[in-house]
């Protein structure tokens, strides 16, 4: 009993923070009941905010050894039931609000997906003080049936020509390869996020050769481990590989394959909770926010905009709730341009700030699995054709996965997902059987379709705050490759939210200012 | 067979990522643990006492020099450090490649590899029995493409089929042992695909029709004898 005394008496914040949270002693601050609020059937672990002082006096009070730990336990709840009652708690005398979400939130994740996750992952492990920062995740479909995260491919490339979406993979590369030490909750078993660290091939025609070979130059500047081969190199490596019209490939040595998403999903998922981040079972209906005129330093008016509540609406019900929140975050995927509207992004003559919407729209995307005895074997990477099919291995079985992205006019509607399996026979087969000759026998077994949370400006990330909206914070408008720069992504959006500006990798190219500014920031093709 | 404890030495003492000081030393060396209850008496008393803790050390370094390591330069013998460490000749030679590392049962992890991927003549290479070498590690040993020969990843725990897909990079290798990996899903389709990516390497590991059912009528001779394969 001393020792343990002795050790919350020395230790000024390491162990501190650890039992901070179950020290019902000093909490000056205000607190919710964790018995108020349930969404999505998962019961938060720690949901209340503690404000701790630093001085020795109120440790020696919580040691926790003092009294028998049946009377500590009944104490604490004691307590919370009374700072539920408490104006500010969620406890309600007229009506059970316990399927609701909280009335007051510090942050409002719009989007339960692998960037809102991550997102509030990175916002709880930033924050200065322990609990300082009250996060609500508000997901409308709890299963993830739509969601373009667990319906992705799952692949993981630094073979981009921007640098900073390089540096963006090689982050969450190092955070996929020590995912145990940064998720890792007490008591669960470590993740296995199946990793396949066979690399991507792009291959070139004549055209885009110059292109590959400056795109090389600024990954390996970054420090991307990529390799340059000629046809013949390539022939030698993988000799299932026609390369008849292939003039320059280029092959990740290290630190590119593909993963399981669904376990990265359900470790931050895990991870977040444990954390204490709530989550929401709900949909998000509308923003109330209020202006301000202002001018700025040359004399031009600006309208500037806050958002006040969010009203969520609860699932298979007209019930809503108006969370009263300081900032608001948008990671919501293919519906961002839709919450974006909402919030009343967009709403102006056009050519102006005001006027400029998010463009971010569903795209819907194809995947197949097929079958093929005889085709390549373990050492097949994620083969990227410059028509623009692509396939990957799937297991030790001879299965393959593989799509391809379809121009502007053969767009498929993505009002549903359904799969077009004419699109196959049609579009993906030929030219996957041109450049694997194997593949000309192959038989379908499986197809489903995702969405592209499709950036039409640019086809990259929108990252950080909208100018006007001072307290809107977008992560999403990735097109393709959200999930594998997802990690960093959060953390870049932590640290703009928490500190100001980027400060590990800057993300400035991908403000939402550059859609009024015009400029691009291209990536040379997307798969 | 060298007993599987204790840290690589390596020209001057290298110390990789996995052994953090002494207490890592111990877990490195005792992986095993078993529970003698003068051991864990000790234990009790080093955490507690600089005395007990410094007679431990001195204890710990005694066993690990009683262990052999071995290194192999160009034409050289095994070198293996004596009672004072790594004899005094291993600085004249260390201008001379190292040929052979036999690091098995060492704690060496992803950032540890550093050490053995900047020696590029290296051939034979063993990694035994490591309890952090894993698919990641397996994917940085494409540098040592050009000169291994020989590779032992025998007993890994950590190690699986998806790792095992990135040693296609090693076209030189000519013997490549994959026995023993708990975590490999199907270790005789894993061994068939692997032969068939590496064609001029010799694969030792499963029994290739392990994990064959047997059929009818086998299923009434003695299971000892290999299946017929299917």
């Amino acid at each position: 009993m001393l020792r343990r005394a002795l050790r919350l008496g020395l230790g000024p914040g390491l162990l501190g923070r650890g039992l901070g949270t179950h020290r019902e002693g000093s909490t000056l601050g205000k607190a919710e009941g964790s018995g108020g609020y349930r969404g999505s059937g998962v019961f938060p672990v720690s949901s209340h905010v503690t404000f701790r002082t630093r001085g020795p006096g109120p440790r020696w009070e919580d040691s926790g050894s003092l009294g028998a730990g049946a009377w500590d336990g009944k104490v604490s709840e004691i307590k919370k039931k009374i700072q539920s009652i408490l104006p500010g708690g969620a406890w309600s005398p007229l009506c059970d609000t316990s399927h609701l979400p909280p009335e007051h939130s510090d942050v409002v994740i719009v989007g339960g997906g692998v960037l809102g996750l991550s997102v509030a992952y990175w916002l709880k492990r930033l924050e200065k003080q322990q609990g300082a920062i009250r996060v609500l995740v508000v997901e409308r479909d709890h299963t993830y049936s739509q969601a373009s995260t667990v319906l992705s491919v799952g692949g993981i490339r630094q073979q981009f020509s921007l640098p900073e979406n390089i540096q963006l993979s090689l982050f969450s590369v190092e955070f996929l390869r020590n995912i145990n030490e940064y998720l890792a909750v007490v008591d669960d078993p470590p993740l296995d996020l199946q990793f396949n660290p066979s690399g991507y091939l792009f291959l070139a025609s004549e055209e885009g050769a110059t292109i590959m070979e400056n795109n090389v130059k600024v990954q390996r500047q970054e420090g991307a481990k990529v390799c340059l081969m000629s046809p013949e190199q390539l022939q030698k490596k993988f000799p299932w590989i026609n390369t008849e019209g292939v003039a320059l490939a280029s092959y990740g040595l290290e630190n590119e394959g593909w993963f399981d998403p669904w376990c990265l999903l359900q470790g931050l998922r895990r991870k977040v909770q444990s954390m204490g981040v709530l989550f929401c079972h709900g949909e998000v209906t509308r923003f109330v926010s209020s202006s301000n005129h202002m001018e700025t330093t040359s004399g031009e008016k600006v309208t500037l905009r806050r958002i006040h509540e969010v009203h969520v609406k609860v699932d298979r019900s007209q019930e809503y709730q108006p969370v009263e929140c300081a900032i608001v975050v948008i990671a919501a995927g293919a519906w961002s341009g839709q919450i974006a509207e909402l919030a009343g992004i967009g709403k102006g003559p056009p050519g102006t700030l005001q006027g400029t919407r998010l463009p971010v729209e569903p795209r819907k995307r194809y995947v197949y699995l097929w079958h093929c005895p005889q085709g390549p074997g373990l050492e097949a990477p994620l083969v990227a054709d410059p028509s623009g099919a692509y396939f990957r291995r799937e297991g030790l079985g001879n299965n393959y996965l593989g799509g391809y992205s379809p121009t502007e006019e053969e767009e498929p509607d993505p009002g549903n997902l359904e799969v077009d399996h004419d699109f196959f026979q049609e579009k993906v087969w030929p030219h996957l059987a041109r450049r694997v000759p194997a593949f000309e026998t192959l038989k379908v077994r499986r197809a489903w379709a995702g969405y592209y949370d499709y950036n039409t400006f640019d086809q990259n990330g929108v990252v950080g705050p909208h100018p006007l909206v001072v307290n809107m914070y977008f992560a999403t408008g990735f097109s393709g490759h959200g999930l594998q720069q997802a990690p960093a992504v959060g953390r870049a959006v932590a640290e703009v939210m928490l500190e100001g500006r980027f400060q590990t990798i800057d993300l400035s190219p991908f403000l939402f200012s550059r859609f009024y500014l015009g400029e691009k920031a291209q990536e040379h093709c997307i798969i | 067979m060298a007993a599987p404890r204790a840290s690589l030495r390596l020209v001057a003492p290298v110390w990789n990522g996995g052994t953090s000081g002494i207490r890592g030393l111990s877990r490195a060396v005792d992986p095993e643990g078993s529970p003698r209850k003068g051991r864990t008496l000790l234990r009790f008393l080093a955490d507690r006492f600089y005395d007990v803790e410094a007679v431990r050390e001195y204890l710990l370094q005694k066993q690990v020099l009683k262990v052999l390591q071995k290194n192999r330069f160009q034409d050289k013998e095994w070198m293996r450090p004596n009672g004072r460490g790594l004899s005094g000749e291993l600085w004249k030679l260390r201008e001379v490649p190292v040929e052979a590392v036999d690091a098995s049962g060492c704690a060496i992890n992803y950032q540890g590899l550093d050490n053995l991927l900047a020696l590029k003549e290296l051939q034979s290479l063993s990694l035994q029995c490591c309890p952090h070498v894993d698919d990641w590690c397996l994917s940085r040993l494409h540098q040592l493409a050009n000169s291994l020969r020989e590779l032992s990843l025998a007993g890994c725990p950590r190690i699986s089929e998806r790792g095992l897909a990135c040693l296609h990079h090693l076209q030189n290798l000519r013997r490549l042992d994959i026995s023993d990996l708990p975590a490999v899903s199907n270790p005789g389709l894993t061994q068939i695909l692997v032969e068939e990516m590496l064609p001029n390497c010799e694969v030792l590991g499963a029994d290739w029709a392990q994990g064959l059912k047997l059929g009818p009528e086998e299923q009434t001779r003695d299971t000892a004898s290999s299946p017929i394969p299917a």
